[in-house]
This record gives structure tokens, C-alpha cells and sequence, in this order.
């Protein structure tokens, strides 16, 4: 069967998200690869730039509209999205694996009957067949996968794919379709966001601190660091355990898994489980008394010392180039 | 009311990885096996939630080998009433395993599901939807705060940056994240009470795979990078190198 391939878009607060390109990017090139069309869908209320999808090489692009829908809702999301693709005939649908993206992707599946697979890091066509690759037990492993349906869901791992913007896209042909009863039996009533903080899952810099830091009045340390450099905090499983620091911020194979551009490691001896969560980052910089820490086998860059002393220098240092 | 939590037997997460011979699963030799750490949440939120309101049942349901019985015997001693184990000795994609415990809620006719946010193992984290969308049950997952009064269900859940208050209702089914609970230790007395409570085992319920390993593999090695010094003098070099060599800052 012919895939009709649609990128199913995240907006937050009216704002198509910077993952969502990247899927709109690798759909437009797989639709390339197998000479079929790729199609977007976004769901929400207004929407700042719906117009930038084409840039990313989608050009035509669904709303389906309504102010209920301007929070998330699995249960409202699911049905408007199902029963477009239903009356279209999509029968190939990507979206990012974002905390959004994740919970969507199931519900698609089933209201679908799709195959399903989640955090997808790389595909190839191969014999006009697809092969997905995607990590497993916190990236400790790889698998290559093959889907045995003719209808499929997929997510992409965030800040993977690229999002190639081209600045001589055509203009946008943006279907509104308004959703006049919107299901809510699920519904998002509050957004409680971080005070001023990045998240981990989502920083090109995370600047993280493990027991090396020896308590959380050391914390501010590894804070002073991320914000000379606009980085996220993130922490070793150690110090979340000894509530040194909030779950949100444990990067590891309870944690979250992260690659970012730089990930500046302070204090953290590299228990397997840490580095499975970061060792897919692009640059690792390792900080740390013990050089025969497991940490400085993955680092790019190292210092074997004492990170009170360099963690103040390296603040101002970068003060100073940035 | 009862409740159903849902376990499962995986790898602890301090195992180093080696692929096995078949090359599509890992080599179990020398490999311990725990209950899925964010499992522990959802069993801990299923027994204080029973204790509270002073009555009902929580029945743990796991799909897997007699292996599982490990997991399913911590979730007993840890206070869990009894347990059913769908056997299957084949690998089970993420539907395959919904499809099952599906089956098994439904013949419990428990309305209230808990199990981790996801597996350590293949880190899917879609059982939790897959399982409610089969029920046409909701489903709130990473969930780190839960409120359930009557049918009425007020739950937390982490999302990038932050929180979403999510509000639904009965039927639901409750994915656990870290931070949701402080799941207990099992006494002595669970542990000696769990071994005679017995592990009813069925059949898991037939389903078609939607997916097939091709190929299991480890990601390409990381060499060693450059120690550049053991004191704060290293710092310039460092940043030169993050600004000229690599161009991340």
C-alpha cells in the first residue's frame, strides 16, 4: 500500500515547537525517498507560525481548530487527529517523542490500528521497505526494526533529525477545519511551568553535579556554570536519591536521556546507568578528582581536580569569551 | 474497590549490556533481573491508595516467563493481595503485551490500573496508553501527583519545563514516574506471608506482532578524550578548545 505520510505537529501556548520542524523535515524527506506526498496536521487554538511550516518542506498543512484544544487533551487530540486521517486516508504518521508526542502516539495506534514505535533515532529505505533504528535500555543497546503493517506511527527522538530551513519555500495552503464538540473526558486544566528553568530533556548545554559537589549548599556551583553558558542543571542519581536535587533534573537510565551539544559533567564518577543517559552527547567535558573515573573514558576533554577550585574559574572564563 | 498494578521482570540498571547469540536480545548470562524500578511507584500509589480507604483488593498482573515470579513475589511482599502471571516464554512487542494485560483487567473488572512510566529494558513507555485505549479507559502517564476522589481523577504528570494538571475520571489507567511516592521496603513478615500466597498463572492472551527485531547491536564505542590538566590553569585551554574545536560554546 502507498504511504500517504502526515507530520502530526506540537504547539505550547499557540507556538509550534522547534521538534516539530525536525518532523516535518523528515517526513518531506522520506515522502521524497519513497515518491509519495507528505501532508501536516496541527491542533490548537491560534497559532503563531503556522506559516514556517513550508520553509521546513511541507506545504500543505491542516488546522483543526478550537479554543478547547488550546491545551493538550489525549482524549480530544487523539479523536480530532484520528478522524482526519480516517476521511484523508493517511496511513503513515510521525510525530516527535516529546512528553506530548509519547502519550499521542499510543492512542493514534490503537484508534488507528497501527504499528507503533517510539524514539526513533535513524530509518533507511531499503528494498522499499523501512528500517527504523532506536535505542534500548537507556541507549546501552541499539535495535533495528522492521514494522509488519501497512499503517504506522512513529516518533523521532528530539534534536536528532535536523530541521533545514529553506527560505525560498513556496507559501503555505493551510486548511482550517473547526472542531465543534471537542472530547475532554481527558483534559489539561493547569501548565505548571519551572520557574526560569531549561529543562534537560530539552538544553543544547546541561551543566550536571554529582556527590564530587558533597552537598546542596554546593549546588549554586554548578548553577553559576549553566548560566554563564545558558545551560539546564542536570544531576547524577546519586544526589536526586539524596534529595539534593529534584527528579526532574536526574539524567541516567532512571533519569532522563539526554543529548545536548555539551554536557559538562562535574563530580560525577559515571556509574553505567549515568552514562547511558548521556553518552550520546556530541561534546563531554568531565570534571573530576579521581582520574581513574569511569567518566573520563567517554569525555571529550578532562581535568582531574578539584572542582571547587575549577568550577569558579571556568564560570569566569567563559563569562569573559561569551 | 480493586486494583490492578502491573509489573514487570527487567534487567537491573546497573547491568552492562552484552548482546546475546540470536543477535535480537541480550545475553542473560550473569545478568540480574529486579522489578522494573518505576513499577515500584505504581505498587506503592495501588497499597496506600487500599489503605486509605480501609478496603478492597490489589491484584499485580505481569506478562512474562515463570522468571517473573521474582518480580510478582517482591510486589506481593511489599503487601500486594494476590497475582496473575500471562505466561508467554516469546519476546512480546509493546501492543502485544497491552493486548494482554487488557484482557486480564477486564476479567478482574478493576477500574483503577497503575504501572511504571515505562520499562527499563526497552524503554517503550506506550503500554500504559495502549493498555487504556483497549479499555477505552483513560490514561494519565509520568504521572508524580495523584489525587482520586470518588470517580473524580486530579493527576500531576511531568512534561518538558514543568507540570500539566491533568482532570479525568474513572476508568483510568495511571502511568508512575519517579517522585510520586516513596515506595516501602517489604517487611519480613510480607516477605515470609508473600511465599505462600499463590501466583495464579494463565495463558497471555494470542496476538499477531506488529513489529520485528532485525538486529540487536551496541552503539559505536567513545574514545577517550584528552586530559588537559589537574588544576583551574587547564581552564583557558578548555575553553579554547569548546570554542574553537569543538563549537559548542
Amino acid at each position: 500500500m502507498a504511504n500517504k505520510i502526515l507530520a502530526i505537529l506540537e504547539q505550547r501556548e499557540g507556538t509550534i515547537k522547534r521538534s516539530s520542524f525536525e518532523v516535518v523535515n523528515a517526513a518531506a524527506n522520506l515522502a521524497q525517498k519513497l515518491g509519495t506526498s507528505a501532508e501536516a496536521v496541527v491542533v490548537g487554538d491560534t497559532i503563531s507560525n503556522i506559516n514556517d511550516i513550508p520553509k521546513y518542506g511541507i506545504q500543505k498543512i491542516t488546522h483543526l481548530k478550537s479554543k478547547d484544544l488550546f491545551n493538550y487533551s489525549s482524549s480530544g487530540y487523539s479523536e480530532a487527529i484520528s478522524n482526519f486521517a480516517k476521511e484523508s486516508g493517511f496511513n503513515f504518521f510521525m510525530l516527535s517523542n516529546t512528553a506530548l508526542g509519547k502519550d499521542l502516539a499510543p492512542h493514534l495506534s490503537v484508534k488507528l490500528d497501527t504499528a507503533c514505535l517510539v524514539d526513533c533515532t535513524k530509518f533507511e529505505v531499503k528494498d522499499n521497505d523501512i528500517v527504523y533504528t532506536r535505542p534500548l535500555y537507556a541507549g546501552k543497546a541499539l535495535v533495528d526494526v522492521k514494522l509488519l503493517s501497512d499503517k504506522k506511527v512513529i516518533t523521532l527522538r528530539p534534536n536528532v533529525f535536523k530541521a533545514e530551513e529553506n527560505e525560498n519555500a513556496p507559501t503555505a495552503e493551510i486548511d482550517v477545519k473547526e472542531i465543534s464538540s471537542v472530547n475532554l473526558k481527558s483534559k489539561v486544566t493547569e501548565y505548571k511551568k519551572s520557574e526560569g528553568k531549561l529543562d534537560v530533556a530539552e538544553a543544547d548545554i546541561i551543566v550536571s553535579g554529582g556527590r564530587g559537589i558533597k552537598g546542596p549548599e554546593n549546588f549554586h556551583l554548578i548553577e553559576e556554570l549553566a548560566e554563564a553558558l545558558g545551560a539546564a542543571v542536570g544531576a547524577s542519581r546519586a544526589v536526586v536519591d539524596a534529595g539534593w536535587r529534584p527528579h526532574s533534573e536526574q539524567v541516567g537510565q532512571t533519569g532522563k536521556t539526554v543529548s545536548p551539544s555539551l554536557y559538562v559533567a562535574c563530580g560525577i564518577s559515571g556509574a553505567i546507568q549515568h552514562l547511558a543517559g548521556m553518552s550520546s552527547s556530541k561534546y563531554i567535558v568531565a570534571i573530576n578528582k579521581d582520574k581513574d573515573a569511569p567518566i573520563f573514558n567517554v569525555a571529550d576533554y578532562g581535568i582531574t581536580g578539584d572542582l571547587f577550585e575549577i568550577l569558579p574559574a571556568l564560570t569566569n572564563e567563559i563569562k569573559k569569551v561569551k | 474497590m480493586k486494583i490492578v498494578v502491573c509489573v514487570s521482570h527487567v534487567p537491573d540498571t546497573a547491568t552492562r549490556i552484552k548482546i546475546g547469540s540470536d543477535v535480537k536480545t541480550i545475553d542473560p548470562n550473569g545478568v540480574t533481573y529486579i522489578i522494573n524500578p518505576y513499577d515500584e511507584y505504581a505498587v506503592e500509589e495501588a497499597l496506600k491508595l487500599k489503605e486509605r480507604s480501609g478496603s478492597g483488593e490489589v491484584v499485580a498482573v505481569s506478562v512474562g516467563t515463570d522468571n517473573s515470579k521474582e518480580t510478582i513475589r517482591k510486589a506481593l511482599a511489599m503487601g500486594v493481595d494476590s497475582a496473575v502471571l500471562l505466561k508467554d516464554e516469546n519476546h512480546r512487542d509493546s501492543l502485544g503485551i497491552a493486548k494482554a494485560l487488557a484482557e486480564e483487567i477486564k476479567a478482574q473488572g478493576a477500574k483503577l490500573v497503575f504501572m511504571g512510566k515505562q520499562s527499563v529494558d526497552y524503554d517503550n513507555s506506550i503500554v500504559g496508553q495502549l493498555t487504556a485505549e483497549l479499555l477505552d479507559y483513560n490514561c494519565v502517564p509520568v504521572v508524580v501527583k495523584l489525587e482520586i476522589e470518588g470517580e473524580k481523577v486530579i493527576a500531576e504528570r511531568e512534561i518538558e519545563g514543568g507540570r500539566e494538571v491533568v482532570e479525568t475520571s474513572l476508568p483510568v489507567v495511571i502511568t508512575c514516574q519517579k517522585g510520586l511516592n516513596e515506595p516501602r521496603y517489604a517487611s519480613l513478615k510480607g516477605i515470609m506471608a508473600a511465599k505462600k500466597k499463590t501466583i495464579e498463572e494463565k495463558p497471555a492472551a494470542s496476538f499477531t506482532p506488529t513489529s520485528e527485531v532485525l538486529k540487536m547491536y551496541l552503539p559505536p564505542g567513545k574514545q577517550p578524550g584528552r586530559i588537559i590538566g589537574s588544576d583551574a590553569s587547564a581552564v583557558p585551554e578548555l575553553v579554547r578548545l569548546l570554542k574553537e574545536e569543538a563549537k559548542v560554546i
